[in-house]
């Protein structure tokens, strides 16, 4: 059995509105829906982009925010029933790590009062003589001198005040620390030290995170299992390098393709996905897949009504798609232009922009066209391209959402009349 | 050991000697004291305070003749208009009763101070009280405390909605005529404005990540209200008790001069005195000026410190 499991984790919000009574006239679907489990003694690595709900599934965890729906379950506890002083107590067993080094830090405690707060909520050691050596030992582990003791968190640098960070969620001994983006806030070198003493101490107190970020490489880096989200739920989890080798969600994908290549060569040469549109808004959240109003393989009928689930596709890799291996195979062409360049792994070429282009450079044709196609072979290729069934779908898709549209503001309206 | 944890402890250390070797931290309090003590307008306001102190405790000891005998009587006529202006014997003159001025406004002083400070306290302690129970409870209560909040803050609205004079003057006149009613009416007018400041400061303190963090090592909310949120939501408050000193000694005046104050005329106050000397007026103009004067300076010097504070508190305010 996994250590930290989560099942069906929901955090809505309401949105509420009025003078002297709030009414609800709505919610914010920040996190709809999430299982995922997290083994011992490994780092769960969640990405995504800004807003799609990874900092409040990390609060969830901890309760700092109020689970809607759903099951925490640590090690054989409910997390999400237990009364609220069994989880103050609990808490202990799970600590957080935030992203603001300063702002996490109260300003008017010194480093002992801010690291002692946590051992006296929990009646542990018997005086502040104890506790103080407590401290130093865990100060010493990373890596900060024990005359800081005494000194206040504006006197410390940005990876200094991280350390007091990690350091006051180690006080307490626990089994999982939720990193809450412990590094974006950090220089990029420090950010190195401050990762490389994260996986020290995982080493050395078998320590499990769950590490939440933005940043690809970080989570790379740290993650033995990845979990990408988007708009509330997670589109794919798997293994790390098999995440990085082989995305297989769309949206994976095109987060991994914005991740720049160090080769020049392969950097011009490699595929790049572009979405298009932004993140939709989580209070009003599109029917069907989550991400098929920017998806570059969206499909008409299904996607838009039918709300995939995260399925086993092999080798411990989950993904939310329900064409993840046509896609992966080719057989499902482009429905929406990609941005700047793209090209499927399949012998149709479909670029819509070409029209435009005098020129297709060889890159963009499939790897197995050894010779160099003139500029009026893809100019005729062009209109077939057009007409791939793809075209039509993407069309589709655009009134799908058109309808979509005044149906969602209509059940606003009625919302509001209810409220 | 590789190239790359040689450089790492390199860094490190690097890091570590960053930190000062001197043997202790500063507290934010202590870095604002300094600042205070750097600043023109502070040591000015603190140096105005410290006379009026020293005034108001010294004050009946020095003061030259006694401040309600009428020694010089027979020499002011109110009803003919001649009134005895600044002499070698009594500095600032002579009042409409023939009693020496200098002498009164430095026994005065120690009532208008009493009567600045004690109001004063009664509104900033209310107030604290009341906007500490309502921050806490909007801060951490959840949906009911949200709703205790609510309440509390309507009430207090009440109370900002009525004009400050015209609720001290209620005051006083439902409790009668006594120094002890101005210091209430004066206190209560300050309660809305400490409770309503002190609130929205732990309001915004509240939603800090700090007080996350504490929620997430499993302090219980009382102690995350005392230690955390309450001192981190000081500094405003303090600011407003020092210019509160400046506003009540003022309305407390005010309050005198409309004939609510102490119902002993003989005791002087500097607001008493203001109000008496406006009969005479435009025969005696000095008599007014003295005190008015008096408490113009007062309410400077505690406006001066209020505003240096403010700015040593808070360095990001500044300009």
């Amino acid at each position: 059995m996994s250590l930290l499991e989560l099942d069906g984790v929901k955090v809505h919000f309401p949105i509420k509105k009025g003078i002297l009574f709030d009414r609800t006239v709505g919610h914010v679907y920040a996190v709809d829906g999430v299982s995922l489990k997290v083994e011992a003694g490994e780092t769960y690595g969640l990405v995504g982009e800004s807003g799609c709900g990874k900092t409040t599934l990390g609060r969830s965890v901890l309760r700092l925010v109020d689970i809607t729906e759903g099951s925490v379950v640590l090690d054989g506890t409910d997390l999400a029933k237990l009364p609220s002083e069994e989880m103050r107590r609990f808490r202990r067993r799970l600590q957080m790590v935030f992203q603001d080094p300063l702002g996490s830090l109260n300003p008017r405690q010194n480093i002992e009062s801010i690291l002692s707060e946590g051992m006296v909520a929990h009646g542990i050691g018997k005086d502040q003589e104890e506790r103080r050596e407590k401290i130093k030992s865990i100060l010493d582990k990373v890596g900060l001198p024990s005359n800081a003791l005494s000194r206040y968190p504006h006197e410390f640098s940005g990876g200094q005040r991280q350390r007091i960070g990690i350091a006051r969620a180690l006080v307490l001994e626990p089994d999982v620390i939720i990193c809450d983006e412990p590094v974006s806030a950090l220089d990029v070198s420090v950010q190195a030290q401050v990762i490389n003493l994260l996986e020290e101490l995982q080493e050395e107190l078998g320590l499990t995170y769950v590490v939440i970020a933005h940043d690809l490489a970080v989570v790379r880096h740290i993650s033995d299992t990845i979990g990408v989200m988007y708009l509330g739920s997670l589109v794919e989890e798997a293994p790390s390098d098999a995440l990085y080798a082989e995305p297989k969600h769309p949206y994976t994908k095109a987060l991994m393709s914005a991740v720049p290549v160090p080769d020049p060569e392969v950097e011009d040469k490699r595929e790049r996905i572009l979405l298009t549109g932004d993140l939709p808004s989580p209070a009003n959240p599109p029917s069907g897949c989550r991400f098929h109003t920017r998806c570059p393989w969206a499909q008409a009928e299904r996607c838009a009504t039918e709300r995939p689930e995260l399925r086993d596709v092999g080798g411990g890799h989950r993904v939310a798609c329900h064409f993840a291996e046509e896609i992966e195979s080719g057989k499902l062409g482009l429905t929406r232009p990609t941005g700047i360049e793209a090209v499927t792994e399949s012998e149709d070429v479909v670029v819509e922009q070409a029209e435009d282009e005098a020129e297709v450079p060889a890159a963009l044709l499939p790897a197995d066209s050894t010779t160099k196609p003139d500029a009026a072979a893809v100019k005729d290729k062009v209109p077939a391209a057009a007409e791939t069934p793809g075209d039509r779908t993407a069309d589709a898709v655009a009134k799908d959402r058109d309808a979509a549209a005044p149906d969602a503001s209509g059940k606003e309206k009625e919302q509001d009349k209810t409220g | 050991m590789s190239v790359a944890t040689k450089t790492d402890k390199i860094q490190r250390l690097a890091e570590l000697t960053a930190v000062k070797e001197t043997s202790t931290g500063a507290s934010l309090w202590r870095e604002a004291l300094r600042r205070l003590r750097h600043s023109k307008m502070a040591i000015v306001g603190a140096v105005i305070i410290a006379l009026f102190l020293v005034l108001a405790i010294v004050g009946p000891y020095v003061a030259p003749y006694s401040p309600t005998a009428q020694t010089w009587r027979n020499e002011v006529f109110p009803n003919r208009g001649e009134f005895v202006g600044a002499r070698g014997e009594n500095w600032f003159g002579l009042d409409h009763l023939g009693r020496d001025v200098f002498s009164r406004m430095l026994v005065g002083a120690r009532q208008t101070l009493l009567v600045g400070v004690v109001a004063t306290l009664i509104g900033l302690i209310i107030g604290f009280l009341i906007g500490g129970v309502s921050g806490a409870a909007a801060t951490l209560g959840g949906d009911a405390g949200k709703r205790v909040d609510s309440v509390i803050m309507r009430f207090i609205d009440m109370m900002l909605a009525l004009p400050s004079l015209l609720l001290a003057v209620s005051i006083a006149a439902v409790m009668g005529q006594s120094l002890t009613t101005v210091m209430i009416a004066v206190g209560v007018v300050q309660i809305p404005v400490f409770a309503r400041l002190l609130r929205g400061a732990m309001l915004a303190q509240g939603g800090a990540d700090y007080v996350l963090a504490a929620r997430s090592l499993g302090v219980r909310k009382r102690r995350i209200v005392v230690s955390q949120i309450v001192p981190n939501s000081l500094s405003p408050v303090i600011v407003q008790a020092t210019l509160s000193l400046a506003t009540a000694i003022i309305e407390a005046a005010a309050l005198s001069y409309l004939g609510l104050g102490n119902p002993d005329p003989a005791i002087p106050e500097w607001g008493v005195m203001l109000t008496q000397a406006q009969r005479f007026f435009d025969n005696a103009p000095m008599m007014a000026v003295y005190p008015a004067v008096g408490i113009i300076i007062t309410a400077l010097g505690f406006t001066l410190l209020g505003e240096a504070m403010r700015e040593a508190l808070d360095p990001k305010l500044k300009g």
